[in-house]
């Protein structure tokens, strides 16, 4: 799959590096400032433990219902026609660029206690979200769910529809036409879509914080952990539960690629 | 992955394409990217002298203070600090007073790492403590008002909450501070001084979150300080904590270290500790120092 071999260009190499050096430089920082004497003590320690726990389980969960809602509203954004498919992806896709907080808010005045939805589900069942990891899990979907389902809409989108067509005209039913055609080819759309959403929960700090508050054990995912110890003087810490955090972004971020590519 | 060769191919086309238009253009577009990233250099390089060079203006020689004050300062101070930033202001022409409000812990990790603040006032004397051990401070931190702690519970208090003992209790939703953060450790001795032990449904990160999951009806009760309740007097109800039980907090405020603007630092801070500023607290619900 290998292109053309590039001419070498200095310009375009300069800004290049500039701009991988410009991320890579903050990362040095938090590698030279880690309290690598006592690191494993600082991961290691309950509220981490904890925190980590939390995060890996509301993130993937998180991922889990942006898969299973998010692909059927990317299908029908990519193919369906109906009116108001502008607005409805407007609407989905807005808390990409909505600051987090706002979401949080947001969600508290929808799905609180005394939100339109939340105060009659609170008095029929006695399920009240904030403050519980299943509220953690709603902010977290609330935000990171619009990465599926613009990355799995755009997949669906840009595959040649021509080869589903001729599938078909062999005599394929649509259910073997999705999962011998369709599906190979948006592929590399559905994982990329994937690792995003759940890259983007695993990073998720502002509308967990104002939706689900902070409970070390119950709600502190990691980067409410970093937050506090950062904002108590406990810098050491923060920088040892930042690197965890970096290494294991890192790592999926990578396998992403792989995953992606098709080798 | 022989299905991929049909979209794989209209790419490759596509993309040749792009590239012959890109290489006529090559002969404007690389001035142009040269002095796209020459202006980007530069203005990386101006925002960076901004924050440290931008109060230079003020003469520290004459004594008069003029140009730019940046104040950090502890969440809860923000209503008080706003207004008496503005009548100081009015009273030194030249000056304009920037403040920074976050957690008193926040903004002592800011200010250990480095921002260009010229006067810091925290609202618990651990977090000056933060400050003064790591060199940061110039001179002795001064107490310039106090607070002390009270239960913000919803409008008209339909639970009936009365003391500290009721938070204690499973069914009631009790919203505190995070015992790292001022208004946290000062709930902590509350509860210790009452003897009861609660457990709150969050611990946030200031005493604002506090006050947000109170008035949006999200938790049943809160301990904040009086100033917030005084505060938010519409939207919630206090319930006073009894003396023996309460505790109070010393707010102290000091010069920092290699302040840009000295001369402003040392006026505002005696403006705060003189009877202007001391008469713009009692009126948030602050007590007087000492």
């Amino acid at each position: 799959m290998d292109q053309e071999k590039q001419p070498f260009n200095p310009l375009l190499a300069l800004l290049a590096a500039l701009a991988a050096l410009f991320f890579v430089f903050p990362l040095i920082g938090l590698i030279t400032g880690a309290p690598w004497g006592h690191m494993t003590s600082v991961i290691t320690s309950k509220t981490s433990l904890d925190a980590l726990g939390l995060s890996i389980v509301a993130s993937l969960a998180s991922t889990v219902i942006a898969l299973a809602l998010g692909f059927p509203l990317a299908w029908l954004l990519a193919r369906g026609r109906f009116r108001g498919k502008g607005l409805v992806r407007g609407l989905t896709t807005l808390p990409m660029v909505l600051p987090p907080v706002v979401g949080g808010i947001a969600l508290l005045l929808a799905y609180g206690r005394r939100g339109f939805i939340g105060q009659p589900l609170d008095k029929a069942t006695g399920i009240s979200l904030p403050f519980t990891l299943a509220g953690v899990i709603v902010a977290e979907s609330f935000v990171a769910m619009p990465f599926f389902v613009i990355t799995a809409e755009s997949g669906l989108r840009s595959m040649n529809r021509r080869l589903e067509d001729a599938a078909r005209s062999l005599g394929a039913k649509r259910w073997t036409v999705f999962r011998r055609v369709t599906l190979p080819l948006i592929w590399p759309s559905l994982v990329a879509g994937t690792v995003l959403t759940w890259a983007r929960a695993l990073g998720e700090f502002g509308a967990t914080i104002t939706f689900a508050g902070n409970l070390p054990g119950v709600t502190q995912t990691m980067p409410l952990a970093i937050y506090i110890s950062q904002s108590s003087g406990q810098l050491d810490q923060a920088i040892a539960l930042s690197l965890v955090l970096v290494v294991v972004s890192l790592v999926v971020m990578i396998f992403r690629r792989r995953a992606a590519g098709g080798g | 992955m022989g299905v991929n060769s049909g979209p794989g191919a209209s790419r490759f086309s596509t993309r040749a394409g792009l590239c012959s238009r890109r290489a006529s253009l090559r002969r404007h577009v690389k001035p142009l990217a040269v002095a796209c990233a020459a202006s980007a250099v530069l203005v990386l390089a101006a925002c960076g002298s901004s924050a440290g060079g931008s109060s230079s203006g003020a003469s520290a020689a004459s004594g008069k203070p003029s140009g730019q004050l940046v104040v950090f300062a502890a969440t809860s101070l923000t209503d008080a600090f706003a207004k008496i930033g503005a009548q100081f202001e009015k009273a030194n022409p030249g000056v304009t007073v920037k403040f920074n409000y976050d957690g008193s812990s926040t903004l002592a990790t800011q200010i250990t790492q480095g921002a260009p603040a010229d006067v810091f006032a925290s609202a618990a004397p651990a977090n000056m403590s933060t400050v003064t051990d790591g060199g940061d401070a110039t001179g002795t931190p001064q107490v310039f008002t106090r607070n002390t702690a009270e239960i913000m519970v919803e409008k008209g208090n339909p639970l009936h909450i009365e003391s500290v003992k009721d938070l204690a209790d499973d069914k009631i939703k009790v919203a505190v501070c995070a015992p790292e953060v001022p208004c946290g450790a000062l709930a902590q001795e509350v509860f210790k001084n009452a003897g009861v032990t609660v457990k709150p449904v969050s611990e946030e990160t200031n005493v604002g979150g506090v006050v947000t999951k109170v008035t949006l009806g999200e938790v049943d009760a809160g301990v904040v300080y009086v100033t917030d309740v005084k505060e938010n007097g519409s939207k919630a109800s206090g319930v006073t904590i009894p003396a023996d039980q309460n505790s109070i907090t010393d707010y102290p405020i000091v010069q920092v270290k290699g302040a840009p603007n000295v001369t402003a630092a040392k006026a505002f801070i005696s403006y705060v500790l003189g009877p202007n500023g001391q008469k713009v607290l009692a009126s948030f619900g602050f007590l007087p120092p000492g």
